[in-house]
């Protein structure tokens, strides 16, 4: 590896995590979409910035730029408060027309700026080791290492600040309120490092790639965990992973970086949107359909409680009266007898004695609207499941 | 070329006729589609459409190696449509939200379709030139095979709309009620959200991937405005889309350096941001001139109140009295004295006022509610 190659891996890395810690509250607080707002409509704020200052690294260009994306938030949280739109078409009006205004500006003065939408929408990380930071004429790194790493250092270290206040504005706003913590401070402050961060980052990944780093490894960890921690370790890891895989895919087939980051992230995306454990695709679909027989077990259960004659207990009695297909008696059946809930003799079924409390005392919560307590019942009496 | 001269060469310049009628086009077919979008709260999934469209194009060119717009659309269709369900799977399937389906399927889309963008122009056989349009569109290489692309697309959607109207309006509306009816709503929706990516990927080679929703919401949230009727709505928004597209053309094609989609975009939110101030029923400026009004007339009430109370302790209600004594109360004021007056509750001679029984009568039933 040459040191250009470390360095590219080393900056991407340290942009995926600081976008990964404010995207996981974005995703939990359901505002994601403001931080594809944000990445949008901080162009005119960079286009000025770049008027005033001449370079993209400035720390004035990210505050000024920052500041369109906290005006934004503004804007749109203004429009939903008037009530004359609803609050996805707020976001959806505002973004796209600062966004233009962005355009138009750099068309306008192609000749001043040296500065094209497609480096700010797509960013480019290969060049970023180039623009280097020289203090004192001695070689500091790359400059965009430097912007990317204080602000993760800021995020980081607001983080462990105002953890406690962020959990809890994030689940319950009225009781945060309450203790005296305001949301309203916290909704900013977020609003505010997610601005700085996406700014940050644009130079170096482009202000979609933002977005994938954003929200992809937060909403990824979602699906695995339910703890907050353990919530932004996940992120922050799948980030960084995503972050140096996709620098080796783009390597291999001399394509985009940013391109390829997020394609890795959305590959690990699926994976887990399909095998996660708990609430990946596969198992709910799974548990869904277990579910559904176990209810339809129920079903089966009560109605051999309630008949006493033989010709209702017929075992081919129940595909006419219960109306079921053949292959879903037989699973319930069978499932039924496995459990040793029922007997069957000469064709008629009867139900057994544990059968027989099971099936009272599923009556007796059906009936007293406790539904909820059969669930942890069928742990009891159930040695296999649907 | 300045504008004036632009509407003079609209008639008879080939391309600039084209582009003119293509974004009118374009502008009336997204805002009537718009409108459904907009109604049913799907706003951003337009945007999260376009973006997911990029890979389509892509892979389209990657497989085909045609770069006609007709094969590359199809493409963009192909993955806006996988792009929509895996949308609807992740919210319906996880306890992920809808903002968070949104973001994650644009950004992963769109990151996948640079990098196969990137990967085509690496490749010898370089001919991939133009696919990049797509990005920010560009309205000057519309064609005329593509004008009647948008015209059969607008005419199809046009027809399916007016057949499946009553439809539309009441899934629109009432779901659960749609579906006791007994109309198959699954097969509504996704012809409605259907139709909504067509017009998208129809508007891409003109406006452009990041730009596209803008032009889907903005004359629909502009038309909602205006009118509480959906029929209204949907031709109210076409027309705006479809003014967009003309004035946003117009303005373009007159200064230099301009490019299209950005100023189309620009003007349906000048058209946005008019609706919201000057619409007459819900627009800013009208709401708050009736909050002055009803404030006023407030006062106005809680004055004749008060000459009510100071009229009550006399036997003859008309008894005049100073208007000095009204002076400690908030509301007086010489117009609204002048205002009571013209309304025939109270007479005023010189300094001294007095009550009509009229407004007597007036201020006795106020809590009654028998006066409006």
């Amino acid at each position: 590896m040459s040191s250009p190659q470390i360095e590219i891996q080393l900056i991407a890395a340290i942009v995926a995590m600081a976008c990964a810690i404010p995207g996981v509250f974005l995703v939990l607080r359901k505002m994601a979409l403001i931080s594809d707002a944000i990445s949008h409509s901080i162009l005119p704020g960079i286009v000025i910035g770049f008027f005033v200052t001449q370079d993209l690294n400035s720390p004035l260009l990210i505050l000024l730029a920052a500041l369109t994306g906290v005006i934004t938030v503004v804007m749109v949280e203004f429009i939903q408060k008037t009530g004359l739109v609803k609050e996805d078409t707020a976001i959806g009006l505002v973004f796209p027309v600062l966004f233009s205004i962005g355009v138009i500006l750099i068309a306008k003065n192609a000749n001043d700026v040296h500065l094209d939408v497609d480096a700010v929408l797509l960013g480019e990380l290969a060049f970023a080791p180039f623009d280097r930071l020289l203090v004192g004429g001695a070689d500091w790194g790359p400059k965009s290492l430097w912007v990317m790493g204080s602000i993760l250092f800021i995020t980081i270290s607001l983080l462990i600040l105002f953890y406690k206040e962020l959990k809890v504005t994030t689940f319950d706003a009225g009781l945060s309120s309450v203790l005296g913590i305001s949301p309203m401070v916290m909704h900013y402050g977020l609003m505010s490092v997610s601005s700085v961060t996406v700014v940050g980052a644009f130079d170096a990944v482009g202000a979609i790639l933002v977005v994938a780093l954003m929200i992809a490894p937060a909403a990824t960890a979602y699906l695995l965990t339910e703890d907050l921690k353990k919530m932004i370790w996940l992120s922050v890891s799948f980030g960084m992973f995503s972050a140096i895989s996709g620098y080796w895919v783009a390597n291999f087939l001399d394509a985009s970086i940013s391109g390829s980051i997020a394609t890795t992230l959305g590959v690990i995306f699926l994976a887990t949107y399909l095998f996660a454990p708990k609430k990946g695709l596969i198992s709910v679909l799974y548990r869904q359909k277990q579910q559904r027989i176990e209810v339809s077990l129920i079903t089966f259960l009560l109605h051999l409680n309630r008949h006493e004659e033989k010709s209702e207990r017929h075992i081919n009695h129940l595909q006419e009266h219960i109306n079921w297909q053949a292959v879903r008696a037989r699973t319930v059946l069978d499932l039924a007898v496995k459990n040793n809930l029922v007997e069957i003799e000469d064709d008629i079924v009867y139900l057994t004695e544990k059968g027989l409390a099971f099936t009272e005392k599923s009556l007796e919560y059906i009936i007293s609207n406790k539904d909820e307590k059969i669930e942890p019942m069928k742990e009891d009496f159930f040695l296999f499941r649907g | 070329m300045n504008i004036q001269e632009y509407f003079e060469l609209v008639w008879t310049d080939y391309t600039l006729r084209t582009i003119t009628l293509g974004t009118a086009v374009l502008g009336a077919i997204c805002g009537m589609l718009g409108s459904f979008a907009v109604l049913r709260k799907q706003s951003l999934l337009g945007d999260a459409i376009s973006h997911a469209a990029l890979p389509g194009i892509a892979l389209a060119f990657l497989i085909t190696g045609a770069k006609d717009s007709g094969t590359l659309l199809l493409g963009a269709l192909v993955s806006g449509v996988i792009g929509t369900f895996w949308i609807r799977g992740i919210t319906s399937q996880t306890h992920l939200k809808s903002d968070t389906a949104l973001g994650l399927i644009l950004s992963i889309f769109f990151g996948f379709g640079m990098l196969l963008l990137t990967f085509i122009q690496k490749q010898p056989n370089a001919n991939q030139g133009g696919l990049d349009k797509y990005l920010f569109g560009q309205a000057a290489t519309l064609m005329e095979s593509d004008l009647r692309l948008m015209i059969i697309v607008t005419g199809i959607s046009l027809f399916v709309m007016v057949l499946f109207w009553k439809e539309f309006k009441i899934l629109l509306f009432d779901a659960d009620y749609t579906k006791t009816l007994g109309f198959n709503t699954k097969f509504i929706d996704v012809l409605i959200t259907f139709l909504i990516v067509l017009a998208i990927v129809l508007g891409l080679q003109t406006v452009g991937v990041v730009l596209m929703s803008a032009i889907l919401l903005a004359p629909a949230a502009a038309a909602r405005q205006w009118t509480n009727n959906l029929g209204t709505m949907v031709l109210l928004a076409a027309v705006f889309g479809a003014l967009s597209g003309v004035f946003g053309t117009a303005i373009s094609a007159s200064q230099n350096n301009l490019s299209t989609g950005p100023v189309i975009v620009l003007v349906a939110g000048v058209f946005v941001l008019l609706s919201f101030i000057f619409s007459h029923k819900r627009g800013l400026l009208f709401r708050e001139i009736r909050f002055r009004k009803n404030r006023t007339d407030l006062k106005l009430m809680k004055t004749l109140q008060f000459m009510y109370g100071i009229a009550q302790e006399h036997q003859n209600i008309s008894h005049p009295h100073a208007i000095r004594i009204l002076n400690n109360f908030q509301g007086f004021t010489k117009g609204s004295l002048k205002k009571l007056e013209n309304e025939g509750w109270i007479a005023i001679e010189g300094q001294q006022w007095a009550m009509t029984p009229k407004g007597y009568k007036q201020a006795e039933e106020m809590y009654n509610q028998k006066t409006t």
